[in-house]
C-alpha cells in the first residue's frame, strides 16, 4: 500500500504542488506585464516582513484553522461538510447574541461564554443536515451547501431587522468594551516598542492552537475518535463492530459545526467587535482547501492555515501597491487550491512511481535467491 | 506566492518600499470591486475623469475582506495620500478610528457619515430620485402595476424601493407596487439571470414597468424587460442607451461627481456632511435621445413639477434610512 515513505507524502507532495502553482502564477503575472519576482517579494515582505504583516497573516490563519479543523473532523468520518460557511455565520450570530445581551465583567469570561455560544449555534446549524443524512440518507454535501444559503438569509433578516443598530449600516451595535479580546498589540507591545500595530490578530489564535491539540487528542487518543476513523474507513465494518452510524454521523457533524462556529470569536468578537453582514467572507470554503492540503491532520491544518493566511495578507499587499487586479489575486489563490486540493494525484502518482522504481531492485533479488534456495 | 517562495523570501525579507508616489490621492472601492457596473464603477469613472483631465494618477485598491478596510485606509494615509476617498457605508467604522490618527489627511466617505473634523461625508438622497422615476413609472404604466427589483436586501436598497413606491402612489394611489430583492448575499449584486427571472415573475403579476436598483443584476432586468416589450428603469448611471426606446429613464446617482469633486478639491476638501439631492443635481432622472419618445410632455411637466415641489419642501419624501419604516411599501 505505501508506495512512498511517510515523510515524502507529507512534505514532497504539497511542496511540489505549491511549486507548480507558483510557476503557473508567475506566468500569469508575467502575461499581464508585471514582474513576478517583485510581486513575490512584495507578498513576502507584506505578509511576513513585519509584526504588522504577521498580525494580519495570523488573523486570517486563525479563521482558517477553525474552518479547516471543522472540515477535517467531519472528513475523518468521511462526511464532507461543505457548510462551514453557514455554520460560521450562525456561530457569529451566537457570539453577537451572547455579547450583546449578557453582561460580562471581564473578557476572559466573555471569551468562554462567546466560544460556547458560537460552538452551540454552529453545531445546531450542522445538526439538521447531520440528522437528515443519518436518518433519511439526504446527502450531506447537498444539505450543508443549502444550509449556507439559509444561514445567509437568516443573518440578513436579523441584521436588517431585529438586531440592527440604529443607522444605515446592516450591522449590530458595537459589543461592550469589557468583552473586547486583547489583540497581539495589547499582548506583546512594550512601552518602548509597539508591535503588531493595528493588526487584528488576537488571543483567539491561541484558542485555535488549543483546538488543534484537542482535536488531535480526540481523533487519535479517545474511543470516540477511534470509532470516527473506523466508520470513515468502512461503514459496514464499523456497524459490525457495534458502532452506531447515526451516532457517528451526528456527533462528527456536531463537532464540525461547533468548530466552524468558533471561528466567529476571531472575526466577530476579536476583529470587528460587532456582527456585520457576510462576516465569514469565504473562510468556510477555504477551510475545505486547508483540510485537503493538511490531509485532515491538525498539524497539517495548522500549517496549511498559515499558508493561506500568508496568501490572503500577501494578496492584500499586492492589491494595495501594485496594479495587479484583485481578480488575478483570486486566480493565484485559486491555483494553489487547485494544485494542492484537486490535482493532488497529478503530483502523487508520478512521485509514487519514482519511489517504487527506487526501491524495486533489491526485492526481486532477495526473492530469486530464496527461490533458488528452495529448489 | 507559495511556501517555497516563502522560504526563499524569508532570508531576504524586509526593505521593499512599494511604489505609490506620495501626495497622490487614493480611491478605495468597496467589496463589489470597481467594475460592478454600478456604484463602485461610478466612483471609478469619476476618478478616471479626474485623472484624465488633471493628467496625473491616483492610487486605488479593491478590498477583498472587511478586515482590510482599516488596513487600506491606514496604509494609504501613511504613504501620504491626500485626499483619500472611499465609496460605501461599510467604511464608516474603520474610517472613524483611522481619521483621528491622521489629522492632516483629508478623507471623504460616500454613503456614510463619519463625524471627524477631517472627514467629508457625502450622502445621496436616493429616495428623491427614486420618487421621480416612480412618478414616471406610474404615468407610463397601463396596467397600474409596476415592479421594483433590488439587489441585496439592505436598508440602502430599501430606501430606493420606498422612494419609488411613494412616487408611484403620489400619481396613482390605487397602483400596485411589486417589490422583490434578488438575494441576501453579495452575489445578489451580480446575478443577471436571477434578475431576469424576477422580471418575468413580475410581468406575470401584471407589471409593465420595472425599476432595477441591483448593480450588475440590473443588466438582466433591463434585457428581459426589453425582450418582453415592457419598460424598465435603470439606476446609478444613465442606462438609457442599453436598450434605446425600451428603457423609460434612469435614476441618476452621481457618485462619479462626488469622487470627481473631491479629487479636484484635493487637500482643500471641505469637510462635514454634504447631501447630494435634487437641489444640487446629486440625484435625478435621465433624459436623452434614447428615451425622448417615451417621456411625454405631460410626463416631463409632472416630473419637473414634482422635482420643484421636493426642492421647495412642499413634498417630503420619507427616507427609509432614518425612519426605518416605509409608508408606501411593506418589506
Amino acid at each position: 500500500m505505501d508506495a512512498m515513505p511517510k515523510w515524502a507524502e507529507v512534505t514532497l507532495v504539497p511542496l511540489i504542488s505549491l511549486l507548480l502553482a507558483a510557476i503557473l502564477s508567475a506566468l500569469v503575472i508575467l502575461a499581464i506585464g508585471e514582474n513576478p519576482w517583485a510581486a513575490v517579494k512584495l507578498m513576502v515582505s507584506g505578509a511576513l516582513g513585519s509584526t504588522y504583516g504577521w498580525g494580519y497573516t495570523l488573523y486570517y490563519a486563525t479563521n482558517f484553522i477553525f474552518t479547516g479543523l471543522a472540515v477535517s473532523i467531519a472528513f475523518q468520518a468521511r462526511m464532507f461538510n461543505i457548510g462551514g460557511e453557514g455554520q460560521a455565520l450562525v456561530g457569529g450570530l451566537g457570539v453577537a447574541l451572547v455579547l450583546l445581551y449578557l453582561p460580562f465583567p471581564h473578557w476572559t469570561i466573555a471569551l468562554i461564554a462567546s466560544a460556547a455560544g458560537a460552538a452551540l449555534f454552529g453545531a445546531a446549524w450542522a445538526f439538521i443536515p447531520a440528522i437528515l443524512q443519518a436518518k433519511r440518507g439526504s446527502h450531506i454535501v447537498i444539505t450543508t451547501i443549502m444550509f449556507n444559503f439559509i444561514a445567509a438569509s437568516l443573518l440578513n433578516y436579523m441584521l436588517v431587522g431585529p438586531i440592527k443598530a440604529p443607522g444605515q449600516e446592516p450591522a449590530t451595535s458595537k459589543f461592550p468594551a469589557t468583552t473586547q479580546l486583547p489583540s497581539f498589540q495589547d499582548m506583546f507591545s512594550t512601552a518602548d516598542t509597539v508591535l503588531f500595530r493595528g493588526a487584528p490578530a488576537n488571543v483567539t489564535f491561541f484558542v485555535g492552537i488549543a483546538a488543534c491539540f484537542a482535536l488531535w487528542l480526540l481523533i487519535w487518543r479517545t474511543r470516540l475518535g477511534y470509532e470516527l476513523r473506523a466508520f470513515g474507513h468502512s461503514e459496514s465494518a464499523a456497524k459490525y463492530a457495534g458502532i452506531s452510524p447515526t451516532k457517528i454521523i451526528v456527533v462528527s457533524m456536531l463537532i464540525s459545526g461547533g468548530l466552524a462556529g468558533m471561528m466567529a470569536i476571531n472575526n466577530v468578537q476579536g476583529e470587528a467587535e460587532r456582527l456585520v453582514l457576510n462576516a465569514v467572507e469565504g473562510a468556510g470554503f477555504i477551510g475545505i482547501a486547508v483540510a485537503l492540503m493538511g490531509r485532515s491532520h491538525p498539524v497539517g491544518v495548522f500549517i496549511a492555515a498559515l499558508l493561506f493566511g500568508f496568501l490572503y495578507q500577501g494578496g492584500a499587499e499586492l492589491a494595495l501597491w501594485t496594479s495587479i487586479p484583485r481578480e488575478l489575486i483570486v486566480v493565484i489563490q485559486a491555483l494553489v487550491i487547485l494544485f494542492t486540493g484537486a490535482l493532488d494525484n497529478m503530483v502523487r502518482m508520478p512521485l509514487e512511481k519514482v519511489f517504487l522504481s527506487m526501491r524495486r531492485p533489491p526485492k526481486p533479488d532477495r526473492k530469486s535467491t530464496t527461490a533458488r534456495a528452495a529448489e | 506566492m507559495t511556501l517555497s517562495t516563502k522560504f526563499l523570501g524569508a532570508t531576504a525579507v524586509l526593505a521593499l518600499t512599494a511604489g505609490a508616489a506620495s501626495a497622490d490621492p487614493a480611491v478605495l472601492f468597496d467589496l463589489g470591486g470597481k467594475f460592478d457596473k454600478s456604484f463602485n464603477e461610478s466612483a471609478y469613472n469619476g476618478a478616471e475623469r479626474w485623472a484624465e483631465e488633471a493628467g496625473t494618477s491616483y492610487a486605488d485598491v479593491e478590498i477583498q475582506s472587511d478586515a482590510q478596510r482599516e488596513q487600506a485606509i491606514r496604509r494609504f494615509a501613511e504613504s501620504g495620500a491626500n485626499p483619500i476617498v472611499m465609496a460605501g457605508f461599510s467604511w464608516a467604522t474603520a474610517l472613524n478610528d483611522v481619521a483621528q490618527d491622521y489629522p492632516d489627511t483629508k478623507f471623504q466617505i460616500i454613503d456614510g457619515v463619519v463625524e471627524q473634523p477631517n472627514v467629508r461625508s457625502v450622502l445621496f438622497a436616493e429616495e428623491q430620485g427614486s420618487y421621480l422615476v416612480g412618478v414616471a413609472a406610474a404615468m407610463a404604466s397601463e396596467s397600474d402595476t409596476v415592479g421594483f427589483i433590488g439587489g441585496m436586501d439592505i436598508p440602502l436598497i430599501r430606501n430606493f424601493a420606498c422612494g419609488y413606491a411613494q412616487g408611484v402612489l403620489s400619481v396613482n394611489p390605487d397602483a400596485t407596487v411589486v417589490a422583490n430583492m434578488t438575494g441576501t448575499t453579495p452575489a445578489a449584486w451580480n446575478d443577471p439571470v436571477k434578475g431576469s427571472e424576477l422580471t418575468l415573475a413580475q410581468i406575470d403579476q401584471g407589471a409593465d414597468v420595472v425599476y432595477a436598483a441591483a448593480g450588475g443584476t440590473g443588466v438582466g432586468v433591463l434585457q428581459t424587460a426589453a425582450d418582453e416589450d415592457i419598460l424598465s428603469i435603470g439606476v446609478d448611471s444613465n442606462q438609457n442607451y442599453m436598450h434605446p426606446g425600451e428603457v423609460l429613464t434612469s435614476m441618476l446617482k452621481r457618485v462619479d461627481n462626488a469622487v470627481y469633486d473631491a479629487l479636484t478639491a484635493g487637500t482643500d476638501l471641505e469637510t462635514g456632511i454634504h447631501v447630494m439631492d435634487l437641489s444640487n443635481d446629486g440625484v435625478g432622472y435621465a433624459l436623452d435621445e434614447n428615451n425622448a419618445e417615451l417621456i411625454t410632455e405631460d410626463m416631463q411637466a409632472a416630473l419637473e413639477d414634482a422635482k420643484q415641489q421636493i426642492i421647495d419642501g412642499e413634498v417630503t419624501v420619507v427616507n427609509y434610512n432614518t425612519e426605518e419604516t416605509c409608508p408606501a411599501l411593506d418589506f
